[in-house]
């Protein structure tokens, strides 16, 4: 589950790149680097959520 | 080959100093005042046990990120003007990478620009490289933290700092996208803080939670500071370091000079301030009482934002930063602990990661710069999230197979010092147990 994490990080970065690289007009490129920065978003919960599921036990 | 290295690259240098040189100078001989500081403050923030470990540490993590950065670095991140690769996509062109000599081969010394960019950033890596080291405190090997600081060093920060500072694509994003002035960083509160908090919260996932704090039943155990007194020293000293990095930066990067560089320390303490006092506030109303680590942490992180903000935002817009960085700290320390399970005993990856976060987009709502900096500055937190941060899991994940990071069982019991240094940092220290029994 921590690596569909940084996944989904690495993915929503690259919807931001690509937003810059091919979309024409400013507000779909503001439209979409906020979608990739959900999408990170949720990469990182589920990267949190992975770690937390291993954590405790160490007496 | 060695011959030629050694040979002095300052061809022509003139026999007085100019006033921007003179400036340039100074400044640069403050920046170890903000490494000294951190460095006390993650000691004290540790273990007893572990305190010469943790210092020495300091010194040699800040040693080998400067080495690393002076042989590999210095290639990839470059200076502004400086040659570097790019290539072209959509409507722009995206520098990715410079393309300079390693070993400062290339750099003009007598040019007050590139020298001062070149000197400024092998300070700032060091104190980059310092943020993982007092996350990993009490468990986390001497040789280990190095090898990590220099693949930090060599890699990760040239990177980024590259894209931010060298005239890279995050710098150009202004002037290719209409983007504000493209993303903006002065003070280095997302190229040195956010980036250093990231590979912090990289680090502690990789090597774990120390030995006890996290226990099969009950709440995470508390283990406190060890010297609260180094602590708040170390923030003292910290803000001296910090004064000097935020002005620099600003004259350096945001092409602030004469008299309105006085607005970048005001701007500093005025975060600063607003930060301690905020997080103390808070802190007296959650826990009871205003906890010293939890305010010490809530001056670095208004530091952090200052980082960002101070060199183009009003004094008011500052002061209100510094105030949300510290008044939310206290909360994020605790969700960070108690929900996600992160054992970070100096608080780096929410006084660095998460203010450095903060500050960045702060920047981008309080300044002053043209439409659409927000957006500017969105896309520089989502290259620190979505690539730099994958980055240095994957780059420490491969590392910790070749040098493992954690040291063995015996180790943390007996602690850092007498397992790797072989003698305790207070060898006549003595606990009177009267002095804790309760009046």
């Amino acid at each position: 589950m921590k690596l569909a994490g940084f996944g989904l990080l690495f993915s929503g970065w690259l919807i931001m790149i690509m937003a810059l690289a091919v979309l024409p007009t400013h507000g779909e490129r503001v439209a979409f680097v906020i979608a990739g920065l959900g999408v990170e978003i949720i990469g990182l919960v589920l990267a949190v959520r992975a770690h937390r599921e291993h954590v405790g036990g160490q007496d | 080959m060695i011959a030629t290295l050694l040979v002095t690259v300052v061809p022509n240098v003139p026999a007085t100093l100019d006033a921007t040189s003179a400036l340039c100078v100074v400044l640069l001989c403050a920046l170890p005042l903000a490494h000294a500081g951190l460095a006390i403050l993650n000691t004290g923030l540790g273990r007893s046990r572990s305190a010469a470990q943790s210092l020495l540490g300091s010194l040699c993590v800040v040693a080998v990120a400067a080495i690393a950065w002076f042989f590999l670095g210095f290639s990839i991140q470059g200076y502004p003007g400086g040659p570097l690769h790019s290539f072209a996509a959509g409507s722009a062109s995206w520098d990715w990478l410079a393309n300079c000599s390693p070993f400062f081969r290339g750099i003009q010394w007598n040019d007050a620009r590139p020298a001062s960019v070149a000197a400024f950033q092998i300070f700032a890596v060091g104190l980059a490289a310092l943020i993982p080291w007092g996350s990993g405190a009490d468990r986390w090997r001497l040789g280990a933290g190095c090898a990590a600081a220099a693949v930090l060093a060599a890699l990760i920060y040239p990177l980024f700092g590259h894209w931010v500072w060298g005239d890279g694509w995050l710098a150009q994003l202004g002037a290719n996208f209409h983007l504000g002035s493209g993303f903006a960083d002065p003070g280095g509160a997302g190229a040195i803080h956010a980036l250093g908090g990231f590979t912090a919260l990289a680090l502690v996932w990789i090597v774990g939670s120390r030995r006890g704090k996290f226990p099969r039943q009950g709440p995470p155990a508390a283990i406190p500071a060890h010297n609260i007194v180094y602590v708040l020293f170390g923030c003292m000293l910290a803000f001296a370091g910090w004064l000097a990095f935020n002005t620099l930066g600003a004259f350096l990067f945001a092409g602030i000079a004469g008299p309105t560089l006085m607005l970048v320390p005001v701007n500093t303490l005025l975060c600063a301030s607003g930060a301690v006092l905020a997080a103390l506030l808070v802190a007296r109303i959650r826990f009871g009482k205003p906890d010293a680590s939890i305010c010490a942490n809530g001056w670095v992180a208004g530091l952090v934002v200052s980082s960002a903000v101070a060199a183009l935002v009003s004094p008011a817009a500052a002061l209100f930063s510094g105030i949300v960085a510290g008044a939310t700290l206290p909360l994020t320390v605790e969700f960070l602990e108690l929900r996600c399970g992160i054992d970070d005993p100096s608080g780096a990856i929410a006084v660095h990661g998460v203010s450095g976060i903060w500050g960045l987009f702060a920047l981008g709502l309080l300044s002053r710069l043209p439409a659409g900096q927000t957006v500017a500055q969105l896309v520089g937190i989502g290259t620190l999230l979505g690539l730099v941060f994958p980055l240095a899991y994957g780059a420490y994940w491969l590392l910790n197979r070749v040098v493992p990071f954690r040291t063995d069982r015996e180790g943390e019991r007996i602690g850092m010092d007498l397992h790797e240094l072989g003698a305790g940092a207070y060898p006549e220290f003595a606990i009177h147990n009267d002095e804790f029994i309760p009046r």
